[in-house]
């Protein structure tokens, strides 16, 4: 079946006119319609323009052009903007919002020739762990319908898993791709802060947010992050350097890899998580890598320096969000407080809400010290203990999450433990450092993540390491029942 | 750390984020233990650090020629407004 295939192959096919875009397009869109209003992983479903958007990639294929998107379906995460397209982050806030531009993520691949079937549901503007925080309702499991898929992008990582488009769009500013990749069984890449444009991605927290993809395999992956990645002029933290070849990089040999194994992320680990973190390494030494244990004693303190840092900068960023230029006002205000108040209390859903309330409270008058400033420096602390482990190994392996998908509603009325879901994903946000997560095996049915960590601009050398994993295991093309 | 309802009520004011009377003790729950969570932080000893903003070395805010680079899209841009009167954002009344 067509979506059982790789991204090479329906290249392939489609260059050789095998197959039409539209053909692929309409393939997808009825899976579309089979499985995502139970998995409810779909806010918007463009269809119209999609068979359109295919219509004009079977003119360029048949014109002779050729790339390795062109004609390739895609879901983007509701956090990018697509003009003339409701984008609604998951919020109340932004349900009659019509972008009037692209993201350059989204320019980037229709100008690759993409083609666009909807937009992913997600937590409220990427805040949560589960996906329970959208205004769109929970996104279900696909391995497990009384289970989440994760968050923030967990819309994204659900259609990835049930095979609703070839790739998928997310973005990861605590760990909102590699823990619904690790939750759904799926890949997920995250690149280095400033790597891919954030023009056109909804804001939540400036110095962590990162675009990056989902798909069946990391060799599915590279051709969508060399079509996302590079310089953009349009976002200010976008980085001037050269972006290499993520599909010829797949290639390299393993041998002499230094891998290290984070002792912080095995206190307290599930032991049969940790079986399989071991597992995937015995891999790696047998593909010829060397494993060597290395300590980040600051890494546990992560999280909090996390929540300080990351409701700060939604605070500040979701101050936009007013009532008069674009969104969602509330009925007959009394006056302009009134307006701005209700507004904003009616718009924004309870966790999007204690986030605004955090951090405005780490950055009033009094507090701004023992919060805010403090935890930018335990940030710097993080990030040092990061650039001293690379000076030993290349990158760095451990589990993405500390369990499976949890159940629904499990953890939704404790904040503090949801934020502790993200404790192994949070340490490459705060260090700005690419990371993905690898299907590696399953506990009780279901799919548990191997996340690998690398240096700034390493992704090569992570995707590399990624895809030799992928050659040698199988998870990664496991379907859940009843998608076939 | 434990905050109060009077310090929510105030937080709450300063974000301009309206509560309901029945929302307002689950937002001071809530806050108190996020709080508490946060401040381990104090535990951590940070003296001679500097505190970081930007995760990579090096990086500088740019600097672009003084130029026009978007042309008008007011009516684009309005077509999201809540509510618009001759080009301009309608408000509840401001001066009496």
């Amino acid at each position: 079946m067509l979506h059982n295939l790789s991204i090479g192959e329906l290249a392939a096919r489609l260059n050789s006119r095998e197959l039409s875009s539209v053909e692929l397009t309409r393939h997808f869109l009825s899976r579309i319609d089979r499985f995502g209003p139970a998995l409810n992983a779909l806010i918007t479903v463009t269809a119209r323009q999609a068979l359109s958007d295919a219509a004009a990639a079977d003119v360029r294929l048949g014109r002779g052009e050729s790339g390795p998107l062109l004609g390739i379906p895609l879901i983007h995460k509701d956090i990018f903007c697509t003009e003339g397209v409701r984008t609604s982050c998951g919020s109340r806030m932004l349900d009659n919002f019509i972008a009037p531009y692209d993201a350059t993520v989204v320019a980037r691949f229709k100008a690759a020739g993409a083609v666009m079937l909807g937009k992913a549901n997600m937590d409220e503007f990427a805040m949560g762990s589960s996906n329970e925080n959208s205004y769109y309702g929970p996104v279900k499991n696909p391995w497990n319908s009384n289970k989440v898929p994760g968050g923030s992008s967990g819309g994204s990582a659900a259609a990835a898993a049930a095979r609703l488009a070839p790739l998928t769009t997310g973005t990861d500013t605590g760990g909102s791709i590699r823990q619904p990749a690790a939750l759904t069984g799926v890949t997920g890449v995250k690149p280095t802060y400033g790597r891919v444009s954030r023009y056109g991605m909804i804001a939540f927290a400036s110095s962590l947010d990162q675009a990056g993809v989902f798909a069946r395999s990391v060799a599915d992956a590279a051709p969508a992050l060399q079509a996302m990645a590079g310089f953009d002029s349009r976002d200010s933290t976008s980085v001037d350097a050269p972006v290499p070849d993520y599909t010829a990089a797949l290639a390299r040999p393993l041998h002499g890899l230094k891998i290290g194994l984070l002792r912080e992320f095995f206190e307290g680990l599930e032991p049969r998580n940790a079986a399989l973190i071991h597992d995937a390494l015995a891999v790696y030494k047998e593909l010829g890598a060397e494993t060597r244990e290395v300590s980040l004693p600051h890494l546990p303190s992560s999280v909090p320096a996390y929540y300080v840092v990351a409701p700060a900068e939604c605070s500040s960023n979701l101050s936009r969000f007013d009532g008069v230029r674009f969104g969602y006002r509330c009925e007959n205000p009394v006056d302009l407080l009134d307006l701005y108040k209700r507004s904003r209390g009616e718009g924004f859903g309870p966790e999007v809400k204690r986030r605004i309330m955090t951090g405005t409270y780490v950055l009033s008058a009094g507090y701004f010290d023992a919060y805010y400033l403090k935890a930018q420096k335990v940030r710097r602390l993080i990030v040092d203990e990061f650039r001293a482990a690379f000076t030993q190994v290349d990158l760095l392996v451990g589990p993405t999450t500390p369990t499976p998908a949890f159940d629904l509603g499990a953890k939704i009325d404790d904040p503090v433990t949801m934020y502790l879901n993200d404790i192994y994903t949070i340490g490459a946000n705060l260090a700005g450092l690419p990371a993905l997560s690898l299907p590696c095996g399953f506990i009780d049915g279901l799919p548990v993540g191997l996340q690998l960590i690398g240096p700034h601009f390493s992704e090569d050398r992570l995707m590399c390491a990624g895809h030799r994993f992928q050659l040698a295991t199988d998870w990664h093309t496991r379907l859940p029942a009843g998608y076939a | 750390m434990s905050l109060t309802r009077q310090d929510v009520e105030k937080i709450a004011h300063l974000a301009r984020l309206s509560i309901t009377e029945d929302e307002l003790p689950v937002y001071v729950s809530a806050l108190s233990s996020i709080v508490n969570f946060v401040h381990e932080l104090s535990k951590v000893e940070t003296a001679n650090v500097a505190p970081l903003a930007h995760p990579l070395d090096g990086q500088h805010q740019r600097l672009r020629d003084d130029v026009v680079t978007e042309g008008d899209n007011r009516e684009k841009y309005q077509a999201n407004a809540p509510s618009v009167a001759a080009g301009l954002y309608v408000v509840p009344r401001v001066i009496e």
